[in-house]
């Protein structure tokens, strides 16, 4: 019962696959997916918009949308029809092509990105071999739309905007890559399928043996979210945008579907890579203790996605943004030395396995913890040496 | 030769042309972009997973990105509008010709088209992974050490000159981010 519920959408696919002519199955197969990938995570997008956008509000002190149908849940439609009955202004110094195909870029690698998720139980669209070089690669396409969106606008706001945007990404790639090491060395593939696969299992006959439980795997995971915040140019880390002071740089000039188009990519791109969070340190689809594998595995992935966007807009409910030359130190001189020394400390992790005497778990755990623990105090502190950070002011408005 | 094939052989060509036609400079590397994109696909299609995604994040991802800010903070950037092919057209054909002549007749000449194309090539990965550590362990790590080289190299010829002593600390107020008195 429990496993038919499981894999309910599993058997509706393969049902739906078998109704065809053979000739037309690997095609069929192939649809089915992409329509689901996209009918789902279009409808998680309207919805977080909403939800976003009630959460900043109660953050904000105000009540957030609630005219639009009951409770304001009509609001994503209202607003996509807003979107789509705008007009469609191009700047006439504008490079019309470029300025045109940006937004698709930005769209169209999303999109592709989800085909590695393994959003349930033998339910990943396709499973590569490489599948997570499979997702940094097409997330690299997202610069250069930004990029063609920053320098086709003829703007100078745009300009400096798409600047920002190539600089952070870029430099944020780099503890994002460096952050999944340790899990495809210890999981011994870049398949998302078989690092789900590897997180099986449970401590202690009860506790799912996620990579979060490990030391590498929770200071991966604190490090993933930060890189990943990032990399989808979210609050604190909205540089690119900062709409009070380069008033939302790249996306300056667009207007109408194709405003939406970069809206849609840049939430798209923020559940993608959660998702992926989620499937290297949290385990996947897996449920978190052995009393609730019963629940449906899709349900364990979208409720772990859910919390991961909560936790977006409760951060950029919260945090103010980065100056520039903040951002670049967290980046060089912060987060990469600790990646590195993150997966020295998966590294040692592995080697400790045999140790067999009393206290050896306690003793592995604080042992590699310490080794990035203590690095992570040590740096930060003489990062915050030399700067004289005094106490916040705040100037109310009277 | 299937169909897929010939969209992305089309596809690499019009993007080299393009590079090598377009008048404006951002135009050209975008062509560029198309290329490398469209080499990364055909990788896929002789089911070279590896190497294809790699092609794309490098290529598409790193060199099209540096080439792109590299054309930006280049002075003048604005006045080149001519078009990169060169002007006596009969050169640039012989040239093209003469190369990818020499490139065929190697190809021809190596035995691998005798071959009978092996079957789907077993988990690739794990093996450039293991071969990488194992037996171009040497290689892999000089590149590591040039790539080192290249980027503290970079980092010392961005580094201003009047060394870090002269900046303004950060939270004092320089004259720049002063607001005008109200």
């Amino acid at each position: 019962m429990f496993d038919a519920l499981d894999q309910l959408f599993v058997s509706l696919k393969h049902w739906l696959v078998g109704q065809l002519p053979a000739a037309l199955q690997p095609w069929a197969s192939l649809v089915i997916s992409a329509a689901a990938i996209l009918g789902v995570f279009m409808t998680l997008f309207a919805l977080t918009v909403l939800i976003e956008r009630k959460g900043l509000g109660r953050i904000q002190n105000r009540y957030g949308p609630n005219r639009v149908g009951p409770w304001g849940l009509l609001q994503p439609m209202a607003d996509f029809i807003k979107m789509l009955t705008k007009e469609d202004i191009v700047p006439s110094g504008a490079d019309r092509v470029v300025h045109f195909v940006a937004p698709l870029v930005m769209v169209v690698p999303v999109l592709l990105a989800y085909a590695v998720i393994p959003v349930g139980r033998n339910m990943a669209a396709v499973d590569f071999n490489a599948g997570l070089l499979f997702f940094f690669a097409v997330g690299a396409c997202i610069e250069l739309a930004v990029f063609m969106a920053g320098w086709s606008s003829r703007n100078k706001y745009s300009l400096l905007g798409g600047m920002r945007a190539i600089a952070q990404m870029i430099s944020y790639e780099l503890p994002l890559i460096l952050s999944t090491l340790p899990v495809v060395m210890l999981a011994g593939s870049m398949s998302l399928v078989d690092i789900t696969d590897a997180q099986g299992g449970h401590y202690g006959g009860w506790l799912a043996r996620w990579h979060v439980f490990t030391p590498w795997g929770l200071a991966g995971l604190l490090l993933f979210t930060v890189a990943a915040t990032a990399e989808s140019n979210r609050a604190p880390f909205d540089l690119p945008e900062g709409e009070s002071e380069i008033i939302a740089g790249h996306l300056v000039e667009y207007s109408g579907f194709k405003y939406a188009l970069f809206f849609i990519g840049e939430y798209l791109g923020m559940f993608a890579v959660s998702a992926l969070g989620i499937t290297l340190f949290l385990g996947g689809w897996r449920a978190p203790v052995l009393w609730l594998e019963w629940v449906p595995s899709y349900m364990w992935f979208f409720l772990k996605l859910g919390g991961f966007v909560a936790l977006f807009i409760w951060l950029r409910g919260t945090l103010p943004r980065l100056r520039a030359d903040h951002l670049m130190n967290l980046a060089w001189k912060f987060l990469l030395p600790l990646v590195l020394l993150n997966a020295m400390s998966a590294a040692l992790w592995h080697y400790t396995a045999q140790w067999t005497f009393a206290g050896a778990g306690l003793a592995r755990w604080l042992l590699c913890a310490s080794l990035v623990g203590v690095p992570y105090v040590v740096l930060g502190r003489r990062l915050f040496a030399g700067q004289h950070i005094g106490p916040r002011t705040y100037r109310m408005a009277a | 030769m299937d169909i897929a094939f010939l969209i992305t052989a089309a596809a690499i060509l019009a993007g080299a042309a393009g590079a090598m036609a377009a008048r404006n400079v951002v135009h050209c590397a975008l062509c560029g972009v198309v290329s490398f994109a469209g080499l990364a696909v055909a990788f896929l299609q002789l089911r070279a997973e590896f190497v294809g995604f790699a092609q794309l994040l490098v290529y598409v991802g790193a060199v099209a990105i540096l080439i792109v800010v590299a054309l930006l903070l280049t002075r003048n950037f604005e006045a080149m509008h001519e078009a990169l092919a060169f002007r006596p057209w009969t050169l640039g054909l012989a040239i093209a010709l003469l190369v990818s002549g020499a490139v065929v007749s190697a190809i021809l000449g190596s035995g691998l088209t005798g071959r009978a194309p092996s079957s789907a090539p077993v988990p690739a990965v794990k093996e450039i992974g293991d071969l990488l550590m194992t037996r171009y362990v040497v290689a892999l790590e000089v590149v590591g050490v040039l790539l080192t080289v290249a980027l503290i190299g970079a980092a010392l010829v961005a580094l201003r000159e009047d060394g870090p002593a002269q900046r303004a600390k950060p939270g004092e107020r320089g004259p720049v981010e002063g607001r005008p008195e109200d």
